[in-house]
């Protein structure tokens, strides 16, 4: 197996492997926020913004496994 | 397709690179500083549109960090280099859509490179702004906490499991720098690779939804980043405050 065969399997390994666990928490933030939503809407306006900001930190292995995957291709 | 994880220089002064993120990044700035110049010269008891506007965002955000952490007089504090941070990205992100940008090349002494890069998909920049943020942090706490009690913090021998917690602290720290930074600039970048990815598979139509999650992270992650930073001065300000009874 040649150097670029590997880095491309290698990449997609990664991404794929990485966004597992977040799309399963993004999943559960999304469900929880909404739940709560729906039980007090007028909190909605506190509730959304902490939703984003629980969110993007779910979001954040994802993302490591993004910038790992790029490095690979891309470095 | 050509994808670079580093920016384009453009030019060199002296032996000084200039990127293009670098230019741009300059160029932001000077934008807005002469732009709230020009604002707070032309304040007016009754506003007009462009101060109604930047009235309700100020206001409303100044009422969002209190609220986070807490008190009037800390707020005050940082608020003028939270909502900078906020500012200042969310402007970079946003010129991003000016439409056409991305066709501009100019002919450089290292070949044709694009005028124009999204700002914070330079690593660089995104890192020392990590790091003010992070520095800016261990300082509070610092004073906060007073030197010897900081220090103790994170190296102690009460006890094993306070050793190991203050080592694990320790960690938890320089890995900030890693998270914040990876977090704004690898969802920028990723949306560029993305954006770049769809406009080679199908032109026309297939990026415009892809443009919008874009705008969305544009908003978004700024927003993240300043809450972020804001969130762990909070943090540092309240370590361990003295028990009263």
């Amino acid at each position: 197996m040649d150097m670029q065969a590997a880095k491309y399997i290698g990449a997609g390994l990664a991404m794929g492997l990485g966004a597992i666990g977040p799309a399963i928490g993004e999943g559960i933030v999304a469900s929880k926020a909404l739940e709560a939503i729906g039980r007090n809407p007028e909190a909605s306006g506190k509730i959304s913004p902490l939703m984003f900001v629980g969110m993007a930190i779910t979001e954040s292995t994802g993302i490591y496994a993004l910038v790992v995957a790029l490095i690979i291709l891309f470095a | 397709m050509n994808i670079s994880l580093s920016p384009e220089i453009l030019f060199y002064i002296g032996s000084w690179p200039i990127s293009n993120t670098f230019f741009w990044s300059v160029l932001v700035t000077v934008f807005l500083i002469i732009g709230s110049f020009f604002l707070r010269r032309r304040l007016r008891m009754i506003p007009g549109k462009l101060q109604n506007i930047m009235e309700i965002l100020i206001e409303g955000s100044y009422d969002f960090v209190e609220g986070i952490i807490g008190s009037k007089e800390k707020a005050k504090r940082v608020f003028p280099l939270v909502f900078t941070m906020f500012f200042f990205i969310f402007f970079c992100n946003l010129l991003v859509y000016i439409p056409g940008q991305s066709a501009v090349t100019i002919k450089t002494a290292g070949g044709v490179v694009p005028l124009f890069r999204a700002i914070i998909s330079d690593y660089s920049l995104v890192f020392m702004m990590t790091m003010i943020s992070v520095i800016v942090t261990q300082i509070v706490a610092i004073v906060v906490a007073g030197p010897w009690k900081y220090v103790t913090k994170f190296i102690n021998f009460r006890s094993p499991l306070k050793c190991f917690l203050g080592i694990m602290d320790l960690v938890g720290e320089l890995a900030k720098i890693m998270s914040l930074s990876f977090r704004l600039f690898g969802n920028i970048f990723a949306g560029e690779v993305l954006g770049a990815v769809m406009l080679f598979l199908f032109p026309f139509f297939l990026p415009l939804p892809f443009l919008f999650l874009g705008l969305l992270t544009a908003v978004v992650q700024p927003f993240v980043f300043s809450v972020l930073t804001l969130v762990f001065i909070s943090m540092a300000t309240e370590i361990e405050q003295p028990e009263e009874k």
